[in-house]
């Protein structure tokens, strides 16, 4: 959804317009993005950023997505230190990621580590998009891939959700190849007997769809995400015209049978939990015996 | 900037015709004086020509790499295919929903040695182009390659792959029949495999559609083939929103087999004949079949244990990180 600045209140009180960053500070009242009412900030907070009034499911950042998903104090980060360097100096890229790095407090677009969900210990990685639009380059790929790897050593369940533009072209061929290195890691995933479980939000796109975000064990969705192969521009120009009119959508692929389930925000916690506690089950039995 | 291979190549292709006139006409004529004038003639537009093709094809940049590599007269799939192998039978279900005609594939014997072979194809008139979709596969394309490499594996074939797309299909019908999910399930099965697997980049390597079958125990790219993360001019669509500036993006890009193996992401360059691998057929299959018999034969003392996490090993170590 399109930003808009911070506006007045025609009656004098200030508030903030709801942005991806999902940041509440100061006003205590937002507007919706989408159906552009008025929400208290509050409630926003509380209902996990979903707008109360249209259930839109707003973009959140790495570290809150976190917040909301695992058990208090579980989360220990790795590899935070991993940064991408410029290997093809591609024209602006490390003005791009200095950029994003002073917008967004991280290195790169995702954030991976180890933590539990009601109890049960997980191999996570989060996306965010706000970091160049959560494109996956080298150091994407590579902690993709190391959350899958550490799931498949540890025997315990990976939890990926998904949320960025494809992969990054600033590093050209070698984005390519992270598609392919991470697929690779889903494997071990597979060898080791660990679920997997990836979660689209929005948006979930191009190269990160085409490679470990569709090969999970499960696949699960947030309402209305945007899900595809071919962004608008790059379908364009390859003279793609006529869509249906939720063409995208996870409601449109889920209705094609390409994801299991759409899982409101509020779900999402407990579905994990259930999830990971049932699938999990098989390498917890042979890690403790 | 040239937008096609033919445009780019037209000086060239009238130096050509002109010589195929005077050779007509030197074959005609009757007097020894006047044949031996034309035939000094010939040699001289000989000279040109190779002259001209030196110039064009020693130094080419990185758009006319993809002009190259886009060539409507470049060999494609089949002709290696033909070329190459003997007792190729083509196996087009996917079993799933139809038969996809931008990947071609199946059983056929390498040098006495059964095999699986699979590989894009594209169609060099109008009718053909639509019946390959312009080498464009769909979901089914990539099930279809799915089915067959599970059968090499079943019946211990090694499996050679040649890579020649634009880019997958991008409309309607994949998304809904989910073309992601089969480019990812295709690259997972790859690594799957147990028998060796060596791809070939003959022209255009173009993004998903492309490692969707090229994630092999090794890459070898012809001289003048392009592997990208996006078109070009679908990159110049995204940076500058104005496509036309393709050959801008296919600089910063580096899209070449050069580049590619500088950054350590392919294993191999196989060289082209002078002036590109449609002036011969011969040489470059012969040139093709070189290399990969070179890296087949050393993948087959592997165990095929090893021949897994050679693969792995290999990709594993793609990228560029800091820290």
């Amino acid at each position: 959804m399109p930003l808009r600045p911070t506006i007045s209140f025609r009656v004098g009180v200030s508030y903030d317009v709801l942005s991806n960053r999902a940041s509440t500070s100061g006003g205590a009242f937002l507007q919706c993005s989408n159906c552009k009412k008025i929400i208290f900030s509050v409630d926003f907070e509380q209902n996990l950023h979903v707008c109360p009034y249209c259930g839109h499911h707003h973009r959140l950042s790495a570290r809150h997505r976190l917040a909301i998903t695992v058990d208090a104090d579980t989360f220990v980060e790795h590899d935070a230190d991993l940064r991408s360097g410029d290997p093809l100096i591609f024209p602006d890229y490390p003005e791009k990621l200095s950029a994003a790095e002073t917008k967004t407090g991280v290195h790169d677009a995702i954030v991976t580590g180890l933590a539990e969900i009601e109890s049960l210990p997980v191999s996570i990685a989060v996306s965010d998009f706000s970091f160049m639009g959560g494109s996956m380059g080298s150091v994407n790929g590579e902690k993709i891939t190391r959350t899958l790897e550490r799931a498949a050593e540890k025997g315990i369940p990976a939890v990926i959700f998904c949320a960025s533009g494809g992969a990054r072209m600033q590093e050209g061929l070698l984005s390519l190849m992270q598609m392919a290195k991470t697929t690779a890691a889903v494997e071990r995933c597979r060898d080791a007997g660990v679920p997997y479980i990836s979660i689209f939000t929005d948006p979930t796109m191009a190269g990160v769809l085409a490679s470990y975000a569709s090969v999970a064990d499960v696949i699960l969705a947030e309402p209305k995400s945007l899900i595809g192969f071919a962004g608008a521009r790059v379908s364009k120009q390859a003279g793609v015209s006529k869509v249906p009119d939720d063409f995208q959508t996870a409601e449109f692929v889920h209705s094609h049978g390409m994801l299991d389930r759409i899982v409101h925000r509020k779900e999402m916690r407990s579905t994990l939990a259930t999830l990971v506690r049932i699938l999990g089950s098989g390498a917890r039995q042979k890690g403790s015996s | 900037m040239a937008k096609d291979h033919n445009e780019w190549e037209r000086p060239l292709r009238e130096l050509e015709e002109n010589l195929q006139k005077l050779r007509e006409l030197a074959k005609k004529e009757q007097d020894s004086d006047k044949r031996s004038s034309l035939s000094d003639r010939i040699q001289d537009f000989e000279a040109r020509r190779d002259r001209y093709i030196d110039v064009m094809y020693s130094n080419l940049g990185p758009w006319e790499k993809v002009l190259v590599a886009r060539a409507q007269k470049r060999p494609y799939t089949l002709d290696y295919i033909q070329a190459l192998f003997n007792d190729f039978v083509e196996l087009e279900g996917d079993r799933r929903f139809g038969a996809d005609h931008a990947i071609v594939g199946g059983p056929a014997t390498y040098d006495g040695r059964p095999v699986m072979v699979v590989g894009h194809q594209k169609g060099r008139n109008i009718q053909d182009r639509q019946y390959r979709n312009f080498g464009m596969a769909k979901p089914e394309g990539y099930r279809k390659a799915i089915r067959l490499f599970e059968m090499a594996e079943r019946f211990r074939l090694p499996v050679i792959t040649f890579v020649d797309t634009p880019a997958a299909d991008p409309g309607v019908e994949s998304e809904s029949r989910g073309i992601s999910e089969a480019i990812a399930a295709s690259m997972l099965k790859m690594f799957e495999l147990t028998v060796p697997t060596v791809s070939v980049i003959i022209g255009e390597g173009g993004s998903g559609g492309a490692i969707g079958i090229a994630t092999s125990n090794r890459v070898l790219m012809l001289e003048h083939s392009v592997y990208s993360v996006i078109p070009p001019e679908g990159c110049a669509a995204i940076l500058w929103r104005m496509p036309e500036r393709g050959a801008d993006a296919a600089k910063a890009l580096k899209l070449t087999a050069q580049s590619a193996l500088e950054y350590g992401l392919i294993d191999e360059i196989i060289t082209e004949p002078k002036g590109g691998a449609h002036r011969d057929l011969v040489e470059v299959s012969q040139a093709v079949k070189a290399s990969v018999d070179r890296h087949l034969e050393a993948l087959l003392t592997l165990s095929p244990t090893a021949v897994k996490t050679d693969r792995y090993d290999k990709f594993r170590a793609m990228g560029n990180v800091l820290g």
